[in-house]
């Protein structure tokens, strides 16, 4: 009896230690020192983590490049009433004047905040948002949710939405292609990469052109199926890349050239993320191998003038091993250090790698789950 | 009086496996569960008993519980974690010691739920209405007498729906049982019993669920001083459900033998409540569900030395998924699975304490789909097992071997079109061991160890999922190795009337675990891979005792703990900060448990249940992002038996979540708070 007495109080005792429930606190943001304070115009790097779908594990970190110093996690700390955070599934970031634009994709929404201090300012309500830019006092926002046609063969076209940037109000919308993903704007003309995502295996294959001043879809250019990435260099020229149906037809990017309506190229090089950078595009891919059941991955810059791959793999030193999923890549405006993320395996912290314009290894540091959008905070470099 | 009381004790103690039960201890029982097993070990003229008896929740124990489904119902056993995402149309899933949901085995009346598509038995779609008696045991029931297919889990868990029994002089048995309370609950059932002749009997249940799973959630957040920095209370939505279950069976007993039959409908749509993000409060996907099963058992003692068991069964299951959201991927996916199972176990006797076995079962499974492309599979699965138990004075010991032929044919199609077909053929061997020893004969006190070797076939989603699938998956092991004591005693005289206690300690590795890796590039593309490895090592307590206090008060306790480190060893090269080497495994708790208490004064019964899962982190990457809080419930019932006329009716009255904790087992989904439930049940 007494033995028994004693192994209950031992449980019990062994269920006291193991803890009770705490209440649940606003997660303070952690710094880490990771390099060198670098003084020129640039002042910070934010870092937005797209969480895994159903996390509700979108952070924002951000880099301050004038003290080495590395913040995970500083929307929920800046912005502590908002209930759930920052949301699920972080899909774009973006500065422009005063105000930073996260676009949470499956939450539906567009976070706008301060640029300095993080502070939302309001919210854009869009369903299924993907990707945002900014031109002439307006954003531009794609979202996979437009119209819907109940047929035997179901069909769900995009749209793109206008937004006003001091009134955060959608203004108008404009319908293009199925499942739009990235847009850029040349010479007065919105190019919007439609994907078809959802039309599998029908997927989409063309660039909807929309007219800025009346913001009708003015044409469909053919490119090649399942477009993804879409960005406009200063020669006029817009490199679009397609994901492929991942089995036969590979990841592919092309050069269209705007002005004389044209292909110019296409790339044989696969493209997960890709960042201009003045006269260099750089382009990381993933390519799933049902050959070697393994990813292969590609770490490219192509000149963008003369429409060469001027490097085969910019991470010189070999620390590439050391990544299982790039997944983001990023320039510095002035440094010309290169970034890029790793997604792990997407569950799991991700990590940011910090290398030199010569492609060594510099930094690198944990992050939120998925790393997979930048925006860089200074003067002269967020002004289209 | 006092023999009552004894007897009360015996059946709420419950953990007694049955063949080993005193017959003559409950022959003069009255109306309850534990008369059946009059009826089972009649026939038995030496019923071996096993070597590691099995966890088990029964009669006056199980209805205590609270419990709506088998799933509430199976947190209260040792060394399990179920993973929940609440509600009454939500899916729970049971993980035994660790080695994921995939490896458990559950029976109903004998023979194995299958899943091929996914492997997932969804044990909240099983309702306790017309469940008599619950089982786990690590490893296998380590008993030899069973289909090959019983050999072939990591951990089994049996599910015995209640069996007719009949009052002296009467034939017919009605039951009348309506449940209602929070979430909109409306849940009636009926059972129907007849006695054909003193053989045969005939059993009818019907039940039907009505939720609108509407549940009040709130979250929280503070500051580090106490201040609230956000509070947002919501209702949860679409969770509703309606679920008709339609069951019937015969029973039948032979000198020397017994057989049945039996066929289960089960007919559901439910809301699927997604998980709660930011802006997002409600979703629109929809499931119903179709299963359909029909089976039947034979046993027979041929000769003195021989005995057949021959079992059957068809399975028919239709699954369909829709969202109708138009904001995202339209999905109206259907599924259609069809099983088709015969088994035949032989067991001969070559001495006093020393019997044979051989049972050899065949499988075959094929899955439809309106996925586009999809591979059509199907599944021969050949299985055999060799089983031998042999007792020597107090030493009891029992090994297999299990031989496992497995092959897969399916399609590759382009456009609709077959391009190519496939043939895969897989052979493998696993052992299992299991020896207990009584080294007093005065006590009751048994040492146990067991080894088992086991591995689970990668489902037919994981191979061959459109896009998703990899053809080229190997089998997932699953290596157990269990070393425990248990000790009990009964008194008929006296305070204490019986005691139990257990403690086993293990190390399990699962190799070749099979989970989904990105692939390519963007965030929904996965692949399934056969790299993931955990080393998990636990220790399972359980003690349980009843007391016989003054003034006819029955008071009975239990208690369970389970300490646990699940580790994952897939990727040394992920050890730098925030890592998932060696981290715990998701949703793993180091410490789990759970009290229960029961007191009976004559037609009066009070149940108190406690759950306790400690903190865990919903990834191996076990950091402060990542880290999930403890959760406990206190669960509270009483029911009271009165006759009215010649009606036997019994009211119950439940509260569960008691002091209203708002938690998630799994992160995002929200569980209810605290609840009600009334059940009048009636017998005629």
């Amino acid at each position: 009896m007494r033995t028994i007495h004693k192994i209950c109080a031992v449980l019990l005792a062994m269920l006291v230690l193991a803890g009770c429930r705490e209440e649940d606190v606003i997660f303070v943001p952690e710094v880490v020192e990771i390099a060198q304070p670098e003084f020129n115009d640039v002042q910070g790097m934010y870092v937005l983590n797209e969480g895994n779908m159903g996390s509700n594990k979108a952070t924002l970190d951000y880099y301050n490049f004038s003290t080495g110093r590395y913040t995970r996690n500083v929307f929920g700390f800046a912005n502590p009433s908002v209930p759930k955070e920052m949301g699920d599934v972080g899909n774009d970031l973006g500065i422009y004047g005063s105000k930073l634009y996260a676009v949470i994709n499956c939450s539906n929404k567009v976070d706008v905040m301060d640029k300095m201090t993080v502070k939302k300012i309001g919210q854009i309500d869009i369903p299924n948002c993907r990707y945002i830019k900014f031109y002439g006092g307006y954003a531009y926002v794609t979202s996979y949710a437009g119209p819907v046609e109940i047929r035997e063969d179901y069909e769900q076209r995009g749209f793109v939405a206008k937004i006003d940037t001091t009134t955060l109000q959608v203004v108008d919308t404009c319908v293009v292609g199925f499942q739009p993903d990235e847009l850029d704007i040349v010479n007065g003309k919105i190019y919007v990469a439609n994907s078809g995502g959802y039309m599998v295996p029908n997927y989409e294959n063309t660039l909807s052109v929309i007219d800025i001043a009346t913001f009708k879809e003015e044409e469909r250019i053919p490119i090649a199926i399942n477009l993804q990435g879409c960005r406009a260099d200063s020669h006029g020229t817009l490199w679009v890349s397609s994901r492929g149906d991942y089995y036969e037809n590979s990841s592919m990017l092309y050069a269209y050239d705007t002005r004389h309506h044209r292909l110019l190229k296409a790339f044989d090089t696969r493209v997960s993320s890709m960042w201009l950078d003045g006269d260099s595009l750089y382009v990381i891919g993933v390519q799933f191998s049902y050959v070697t059941m393994k990813n292969e991955v590609t770490y490219a810059i192509i000149n963008t003038a003369t429409l060469e791959q001027v490097a085969d793999n910019f991470i010189t030193d070999g620390t590439e091993r050391d990544i299982t999923i790039p997944y983001a890549v990023a320039v510095h405006p002035i440094t010309k250090d290169i970034y890029v993320t790793d997604g792990k395996d997407y569950v799991s912290p991700g990590w940011l790698f910090c290398y030199s314009a010569e492609g060594k290894l510099k930094w690198s540091v944990r992050t939120g789950d998925i790393p997979g959008h930048f925006a860089f905070l200074g003067k002269n470099i967020n002004d289209f | 009086m006092k023999r009552r009381l004894t007897l009360w004790g015996l059946v709420c103690w419950c953990v007694v496996c049955c063949v080993a039960q005193d017959a003559e201890s409950v022959g003069s029982s009255r109306l309850d569960s534990m008369q059946y097993l009059k009826n089972v070990t009649v026939y038995g003229t030496k019923p071996y008993a096993e070597v590691i008896p099995a966890q088990v929740l029964s009669g006056k124990q199980l209805e205590g519980l609270n419990s709506h489904s088998v799933a509430d119902a199976i947190r209260y056993f040792s060394g399990v974690q179920i993973k929940d995402y609440g509600g009454v149309g939500g899916i729970k899933t049971v993980d035994m010691r660790s080695m994921g949901s995939n490896h458990m085995g559950v029976f109903y009346d004998g023979i194995q739920l299958g899943n091929a598509q996914n492997g997932q038995i969804d044990l909240g779609k099983f309702s306790l209405d017309n469940i008599e008696e619950i089982s786990l045991y690590n490893g296998q029931k380590s008993e030899i007498f069973q289909p090959a297919r019983d050999f072939g889990s990591a951990g089994s868990i049996y599910l015995r729906t209640r069996r007719p029994k009949f009052a002296p002089g009467k034939s017919d048995n009605l039951n009348v049982t309506m449940r209602t309370g929070s979430f909109g609950l409306a849940n009636p059932s009926v059972r129907w019993e007849h006695k054909f002749s003193r053989k045969v009997s005939l059993s009818l249940n019907a039940e039907y669920t009505y939720a609108t799973g509407q549940y009040h959630f709130r979250y929280r957040k503070m500051f580090s001083d106490g201040v609230v920095a956000w509070d947002t209370t919501a209702v949860r939505k679409n969770g509703d459900i309606y679920a008709l279950r339609l069951e019937g069976s015969v029973h039948g007993v032979m000198p020397d033998g017994r057989w049945n039959a039996k066929a289960y409908y089960y007919d559901s749509e439910k809301g699927i409540p997604g998980a709660i993000v930011n802006n997002v409060w409600k979703t629109a996907q929809r499931q119903w569900d179709r299963n359909f099963f029909a089976q039947g058992m034979y046993q027979q003692k041929i000769t003195e030395k021989y005995e057949l068991l021959a079992s059957a069964k068809y399975a028919r299951d239709y699954m369909r998924y829709w969202n109708p959201d138009t904001t995202l991927m339209y999905i109206n996916n259907k599924f259609w699975q069809d099983e088709l199972y015969a088994s035949v176990a032989n067991k001969y006797t070559l001495a006093r304490d020393w019997d044979v076995d051989l049972s050899v079962d065949y499988k075959w499974n094929y899955l439809n789909s309106t996925l586009v492309n999809f591979a059509y599979p199907t599944r021969h699965t050949v299985l055999a097992a060799l089983a031998t138990a042999y007792t020597w004075q107090r030493l009891k010991g029992q090994a297999s071997l299990l031989y496992t032929h497995v092959n897969d044919r399916y399609t590759s199609r382009s456009g609709g079109t077959v391009v190519e077909r496939h043939n895969k053929r897989l052979d493998r061997f696993t052992p299992a061991v299991f020896v207990s020893y009584q080294p007093w004969a005065q006590y009751d006190l048994n040492i146990r160890a067991f080894y088992k070797r086991i591995f689970r076939m990668p489902t037919f989603n994981d191979l061959y999922y459109t896009d998703m699938g990899n053809a080229s998956l190997r089998p997932e092991y699953a290596t157990q190795w269990n070393l425990g004591l248990m000790y009990q005693h009964y008194n008929d005289m006296g305070l204490l009337s019986a005691v139990r206690l257990s403690a086993d300690a293990y190390y399990n590795i699962v190799t070749d675990k099979i989970i989904a890796v990105p692939k390519g590039t963007g965030q929904y593309r996965w692949m399934m891979m056969n790299i993931g490895k955990v080393k998990i090592r636990g220790i399972d307590l359980a003690a349980r005792m009843a007391l016989r206090l003054p003034g006819n008060v029955l008071l009975e306790g239990g208690l369970t703990y389970t300490y646990q480190r699940a580790q994952d060893y897939t990727n040394p090269a992920d050890n730098k900060d925030g890592g998932t080497y060696k981290g715990q495994i998701a949703y793993v708790p180091w410490h789990s448990g759970s009290a229960t208490l029961h007191g009976a004064w004559r037609d009066l019964d009070l149940n108190y249940s406690f759950i306790y899962v400690g903190e865990r982190y919903h990834t191996s990457a076990n950091i402060r992002a990542n880290h999930e809080q403890p959760w406990y419930t206190h669960d509270l019932s009483a029911s009271y038996s009165f006759r009215v006329m010649k009606l036997q009716c019994k009211v119950t009255g439940e509260v569960n979540n008691l002091f209203n904790q708002q938690y998630d087992v799994i992160q995002n989904y929200p569980m209810p708070g605290r609840n009600y439930k009334l059940i009048l049940k009636v017998d005629i």
